[in-house]
């Protein structure tokens, strides 16, 4: 019978079956972090069982630790330097593999794990972080869990996971230019709401994926998690193979052979069913922006912001009516009026080297607007020195950008750094949510290059114009 | 794990879609390496007049004396999307939330819920909004919630039947570990491993 990559994958990886569509996965990868992964380690010992094992799971820093230059254990979250050392602590005693501050590798979780070859295709990931998903741009079944199962991961290297339904959003026809692997998934999801793709895997397929960059598949699966979707998954090319061959945890020799023969094999096969199937046919398409609280509030940045469609229920209704309030405008007003007081490029979305070299080429010998708080936060400390070795930090810089060391940054609001009250900010990150970059703060999400435009005028603006 | 087999309580309706784990609990709220104190801080942004602060917004539902002991959430669309943060449940457990009534759930959320004693419970916004509708006085007019017969009994006696996979009910019947659950099942995991590893060589 025909199977789609993810029955595929499912299948290699089913200890036992539970109960009508309930299984007991293997997990190959568990990665933690300072925010989750502390509690997680800490939770697990005081219950006295161990990691079963722990060369199969690494840690990073990246939730809350300070990314200015000369950063210490200190951090302006409040108890943050408490998560950071029992991190620490915890990651030792478990004989655990951490990419502490320090660390030359150390970086935003779903950065480095594919940069140092950590997930592969076909393989099961899990991290106690919902943006998990983007690592299944790499063909591996790579899934966001909460702290409890995590340790059920440590404790057991298997989860109890219920089947998800199963989709297929095909990307047709030939992507614009100024448009990137951020529109597409903002489109998507504003166009089907942000719980149109509710508990699926869904294959991100067409021509238009086949054309994207792995960095680029990165960003579009990222946002699966937006949709609602278990995960986002992408069949393993050989760009695939390329970007993987060499990296520090990729295996080598025979066993990269080896490897490489079954990768051959992932993919979904002609015939097979999908649950539910969406093509986007992407030649007409504008960039995004939202204009909202939730990702699903998204339009295109030469539009207007959208009026209450007359199709959907009261209780959509009223979440409208609260996101006009809250983001200080109204139907009918035109997206690139907008001033803004800050612009943020980083996050697990867009943070790495060739989200960073598009927008310094919008940027190069241009200035960001008075009065407006430009940051670009590289996902990890090899995007930074890839970056700096092309001199890309003196074109922030030059443009009136602050240059930061790697971590999650201001993506959200942990008590901490902040936007500010009540600023608005565009910015590379994944959520648009009430009060995520700051108290009361109005977030915008766009791609790099929109950000690094905006920037520049002071108001939301379209790339496309510096292109 | 606390057990639930049947639940009785006042039910307040936040009948909106897309209600994120951010708004459950706003990251600044998690200022612990801890899954306890956390019930303060639900709803924060929402609940208080000021961010950090503690004024309560005597707008906010929970905070009307109609609703107060409030142990079952009515929403709507997606409820818990975003964030993994398993913060967002222990904060709902440590406020005396037990069941929440939605018409979809973000998939981390949902399990996280099972993990901790909170049933999730999904049913048509039609319903729901019907649900919320019967209730005249929240602290008199309480829904009810059986996992036993797998039914929401709404205050007018209606019956209203639910899906919930074996495992979940079980778990939150008994109050169960799943560690220790799967713990059991050792065997199959090296049994498994040992034909993975070779079939998988590289993985290890």
């Amino acid at each position: 019978m025909a199977k789609t990559l993810f029955d595929k994958l499912w299948t290699d990886h089913e200890v036992a079956v539970l109960e009508d569509n309930v299984s007991l996965l293997y997990i190959d990868r568990i990665f933690l972090h300072e925010r989750t992964g502390s509690i997680a380690l800490e939770s697990l010992a005081s219950d006295d069982r161990v990691v079963r094992n722990p060369e199969k799971v690494f840690c990073t820093m990246d939730h809350i630790v300070d990314t200015h230059t000369g950063r210490t254990d200190e951090t302006l979250v409040p108890g943050g330097k408490q998560f950071i050392q029992s991190t620490r602590a915890a990651s030792k005693a478990a004989g655990i593999k951490l990419f502490d501050i320090t660390d030359p590798w150390q970086g935003i979780a779903h950065v480095i794990s594919p940069e140092l070859g950590i997930v592969q295709p076909g393989c099961t990931l899990i991290c106690p972080d919902s943006h998990t998903c983007s690592q299944g741009a790499l063909g591996a079944l790579a899934w966001g869990v909460g702290s409890s199962e995590a340790e059920h991961a440590m404790a057991t290297n298997t989860l109890v996971v219920k089947r998800p339904n199963t989709m297929r959003v095909n990307f047709t026809g030939k992507l614009p230019s100024g448009l990137t692997a951020k529109d597409l998934i903002l489109h998507l999801i504003s166009k089907y709401g942000a719980a149109g793709g509710s508990g699926c895997a869904i294959e991100f397929a067409g021509e238009v994926v086949e054309n994207l960059s792995i960095e680029a598949r990165l960003t579009l699966c990222n946002m699966a998690v937006e949709f609602s979707a278990f995960t986002g998954l992408i069949a393993p090319d050989q760009k695939t193979i390329e970007y993987l061959q060499g990296k520090q945890y990729a295996p080598t020799g025979d066993k990269w052979l080896e490897a490489n023969k079954y990768w051959a094999t992932l993919s979904t096969d002609a015939g097979a069913v999908f649950d539910k199937e969406i093509t986007i046919i992407c030649d007409d398409l504008s960039p995004v922006v939202t204009w909202g609280t939730s990702p699903q509030h998204a339009c295109g940045v030469t539009d207007n912001v959208p009026s209450i469609p007359f199709t959907v229920d009261a209780n959509e209704k009223a979440s409208y009516a609260r996101a006009y309030q809250y983001m200080d405008l109204h139907a009918e007003q035109l997206i690139e009026s907008l001033s803004i007081d800050a612009a943020f490029i980083g996050s697990c979305t867009n943070s790495r080297i060739s989200d960073l070299r598009e927008a310094a080429g919008i940027l190069k010998g241009r200035k960001v607007a008075e009065g407006v708080n430009a940051i670009c936060v590289p996902g990890s400390k090899e995007v930074k020195r890839m970056a700096e070795k092309e001199g890309l930090d003196k074109i922030f810089i030059d443009a009136g950008f602050e240059w930061r060391e790697p971590g999650c940054s201001m993506c959200f609001f942990a008590g901490g750094e902040n936007f500010g009250f009540r600023k608005r900010v565009i910015s590379s990150t994944n959520r648009n949510f009430e009060g995520r970059q700051g108290p009361e703060t109005r977030s915008h999400l766009a791609s790099p290059i929109t950000v690094a435009a905006s920037a520049i005028t002071g108001k939301i603006t379209d790339p496309r114009k510096f292109l | 794990m606390k057990k639930l087999v049947t639940h009785q309580g006042v039910t307040a309706p936040l009948l909106r879609t897309n209600i994120d784990t951010d708004a459950i609990i706003p990251s600044r709220e998690m200022k612990l390496v801890s899954k306890k104190g956390l019930g303060e801080g639900l709803f924060a942004g929402w609940r208080y007049t000021e961010a950090g602060g503690r004024t309560p917004n005597p707008d906010f539902i929970l905070n009307k004396e109609a609703y107060k002991n409030t142990s079952i959430l009515l929403s709507s669309k997606n409820f818990g999307c975003g964030s993994s943060r398993e913060h967002a449940v222990w904060a709902l457990a440590e406020y005396g939330i037990r069941v929440i009534i939605a018409s979809s759930f973000g998939a981390i959320f949902y399990g996280n819920c099972t993990r901790n004693g909170i049933l999730p419970v999904v049913l048509p916004d039609e319903v729901i909004v019907e649900l919320a509708a019967q209730i005249e006085d929240p602290q008199k007019d309480k829904v009810t919630v059986d996992l036993a017969e797998k039914v929401v009994i709404s205050v007018k006696g209606e019956k209203h039947p639910f899906i919930i996979s074996k495992g979940c009910r079980e778990m939150l019947l008994e109050g169960l570990d799943q560690i220790g659950v799967t713990m059991r099942q050792g065997a199959d995991i090296v049994n498994f491993e040992s034909l993975y590893s070779k079939r998988r060589s590289w993985l290890y």
